[in-house]
């Protein structure tokens, strides 16, 4: 069966446990950050899209949700991170709550950005998470600016940078990667190699096998891992931020994973074929953590529902808050394009 | 007092701003060992370093991106375009991440874009363009064009104080071609304010950039003749100085819009529409425009005095216009 067209590697069914593990706390809160993310994109995609409760584009990241979780869950808080539109886990974990997640969605006054932007279009510098564009890729060169920032200060903080596959063929990624690595700042550049950019499968979108083949050309350290296995993305993750945290540059890793629906709400995936799916489901990063965790005796089967019943609650509270609250007065509309306590008088601000 | 050029006003500006501010840092192709291809930041270097001087690959989107996310962080980036007409390089991450952040989710972005525009140097279609209306178009920016070594300096430094992302084209035909006396202590232009650059009463010139001295060379002539020209350099177009433009004309009742940019889609165009909406019953003529005509900017000398506005132009406009 053809799984993933680039690349010869086939991916094991179970975990394999990296020789070190995270703390037992920390084991626990991935799988609450996957399940939380898994269940919240769910009723944002399938329930208030449906209901028309969010008018506008819809971008989830199912079966991909190992990678932002296991990669930022060891985060300082003053580290920094600039997810991308598949990356729900990366928010959740810095803090973003989801009342203000589901008002952003549903275009509410109380949103990330009080009604400015829809969906994943979140930033918060007192969370340190920046907001990413819809030009895919153009993160990356800023991620480098602000890994610049921390190395100019003499700073021992991280930059976590997401994209997926498709951004790798824009010209601002591969400028990105090669300011970062040449200025050897602190970045992990992450990418979601879930194989197809919207429609576009990976063979008609790159030459080489992998993502991380480029890291050579640019001289950084490209890692491969099993973006579906959270220890691996943490493991992989944990070395890179370590070696960028001591001065020793930006580390690319590659996390082969699968797009379990279409790019958005109102694309179907018909181009996808069915064995493709089949293939990854079997693979699912949370069932396949959870059989790590209740093979160990770390959770039990009923300790599991309990989680998913408390995150069921959480986000039901969340959709009702954030339901009732007001959508942005019109006139809004013309407030922020600038600095007003700056005016126009080119003041310190 | 020795008198200052206006490139070297610009290098006194960010100079300033650098020791003042250690936040303030310029990075840029060959802005470091080489001191920039204008030599804008000559000896900078030497007094502040590789880290605050940054020489970057050819890369004006990765600089420009860079800038943004230090600017992020509280930095207040300096992002050198070796030449203007290569922003169009680094148009996405300016019109599209460092414009829009604050307006969507409050991320001030303080950077500064800056590079060299303009012709009169046999440059040629790439070396020569006025690429200021793209930017002018994209709201969340701020667009200065200095004329003079003094606002040069004081448009750089408030620039580089500004909260907002700031696109400052400087003119590379202006930068050893004029000077001037500077105050000796800190000061800044403040934008979006014109300048009256000469009192006048029978018409009005609104123009900027290199254009002010084709207009105060054409009103030196024209003085002979009798025709009083005003001169209203607006040194930034976004924002820029509506009610400066208003008095300007409500007073003169006549006015010509001066640029060394192409004709359609052209600032004169923007003024043109405000001037008839608001001042409509004080003209006593048409709204006269004076530009580039639309074609890229050539290089053979016949070709390019041809392309640009020069000051006869503006002699035989204001006659026609006079005579109206």
């Amino acid at each position: 069966m053809k799984v993933n067209s680039t690349n010869s590697q086939t991916l094991a069914r179970d975990a394999v446990p990296p020789i070190t593990l995270p703390r037992e706390k920390t084991l626990l809160d991935m799988l609450y950050y996957m399940k939380l993310t898994r269940e919240l994109e769910f009723r944002i995609e399938r329930k208030l899209y449906r209901q028309g409760k969010i008018v506008g584009g819809v971008y989830v990241g199912r079966g991909q949700e190992a990678i932002a979780v296991g990669s930022c869950i060891d985060l300082r808080q003053d580290d920094v991170v600039c997810p991308s539109h598949r990356d729900m886990g990366a928010f959740l974990i810095r803090g973003m709550p989801l009342r203000t997640i589901l008002a952003q969605y549903m275009a509410r006054k109380t949103g990330a950005t009080r009604g400015k932007e829809g969906n994943m279009h979140m930033g918060d510098l007192s969370k340190n998470l920046v907001a990413f564009v819809s030009m895919l890729g153009d993160n990356v060169p800023v991620a480098a600016g602000v890994g610049l920032s921390m190395k100019m200060r003499g700073q021992d903080r991280v930059v976590l940078c997401f994209f997926g596959d498709g951004a790798t063929s824009r010209g601002d990624w591969h400028e990105g990667i090669n300011i970062a690595s040449v200025w050897k700042v602190p970045v992990v550049f992450i990418c979601n190699n879930n194989q197809y950019a919207y429609s576009t499968p990976l063979e008609r979108q790159m030459a080489v096998e992998n993502v991380a083949d480029r890291a050579e050309a640019y001289g950084l350290p490209g890692e491969i891992v099993d973006g579906n296995d959270i220890l691996a993305v943490w493991e992989s993750a944990t070395r890179a931020i370590e070696r960028a945290r001591s001065g020793q540059g930006p580390t690319l890793i590659e996390c082969k994973t699968f797009r379990m629906t279409g790019h958005s709400a109102h694309d179907d995936a018909g181009y996808v074929p069915a064995e493709l799916f089949e293939y990854w489901e079997e693979r699912d990063p949370i069932h396949r953590f959870e059989q790590f965790l209740t093979d160990r005796g770390l959770i039990s089967t009923s300790g599991i529902d309990e989680l998913q019943t408390r995150i069921n609650h959480e986000i039901d509270d969340a959709i009702q808050l954030a339901e009732k609250d007001p959508f942005p007065e019109p006139e809004e509309c013309l407030k922020d394009v600038y600095c007003e306590e700056a005016g126009n008088s080119g003041s310190d601000g | 007092m020795p008198l200052t050029t206006y490139v070297e006003a610009i290098r006194q500006g960010i100079w300033e701003e650098m020791e003042k501010d250690e936040r303030v840092f310029v990075l840029g192709e060959d802005v470091g060992i080489y001191g920039g291809a204008f030599k804008v930041t000559a000896g900078m270097l030497e007094r502040f370093g590789e880290w605050r001087i940054i020489d970057t690959p050819i890369s004006e989107s990765g600089i420009v991106g860079a800038a943004i996310g230090a600017a992020l962080m509280g930095m207040r980036p300096i992002a050198e375009m070796q030449f203007a007409d290569f922003i169009s390089c680094a148009f996405d991450q300016i019109t599209n991440f460092a414009a829009k952040c604050r307006y969507r989710w409050g991320a001030g972005v303080p950077i500064v874009v800056r590079g060299p525009s303009g012709g009169g140097v046999h440059g040629g279609p790439f070396h020569s363009q006025n690429p200021e209306m793209y930017y002018v178009h994209t709201p969340g920016l701020k667009v200065v064009c200095p004329a003079t070594a003094y606002d040069a300096k004081g448009l750089i430094k408030a620039a580089i104080r500004d909260p907002d992302p700031v696109i400052y084209f400087e003119h590379k035909f202006l930068y050893r071609r004029i000077k001037e006396e500077l105050p000796a202590d800190d000061f800044i232009v403040p934008i979006g304010k014109a300048a009256i650059r000469r009192t006048g009463s029978d018409m009005t010139v609104v123009t900027y950039g290199a254009m002010v001295h084709a207009a105060l060379e054409a009103a030196k002539e024209l003085e002979r003749e009798g025709i009083d020209l005003e001169i209203l350099d607006l040194r930034s177009l976004l924002p820029f100085d509506k009610q400066a433009v208003l008095d300007s004309v409500r007073k003169t009742n006549k006015v010509i819009l001066l640029h060394e940019d192409t004709r359609i889609g052209g600032f004169a165009g923007e003024l043109a529409a405000i001037i008839s909406e608001e001042a409509f019953e004080y003209l006593d003529g048409p709204i006269r425009r004076i530009t580039a005509p639309d074609t890229p900017v050539p290089y053979s000398p016949p070709l390019e005095e041809f392309f640009l506005p020069k000051a006869s132009d503006v002699i035989r406009v204001a006659r026609e216009l006079y005579a109206y």
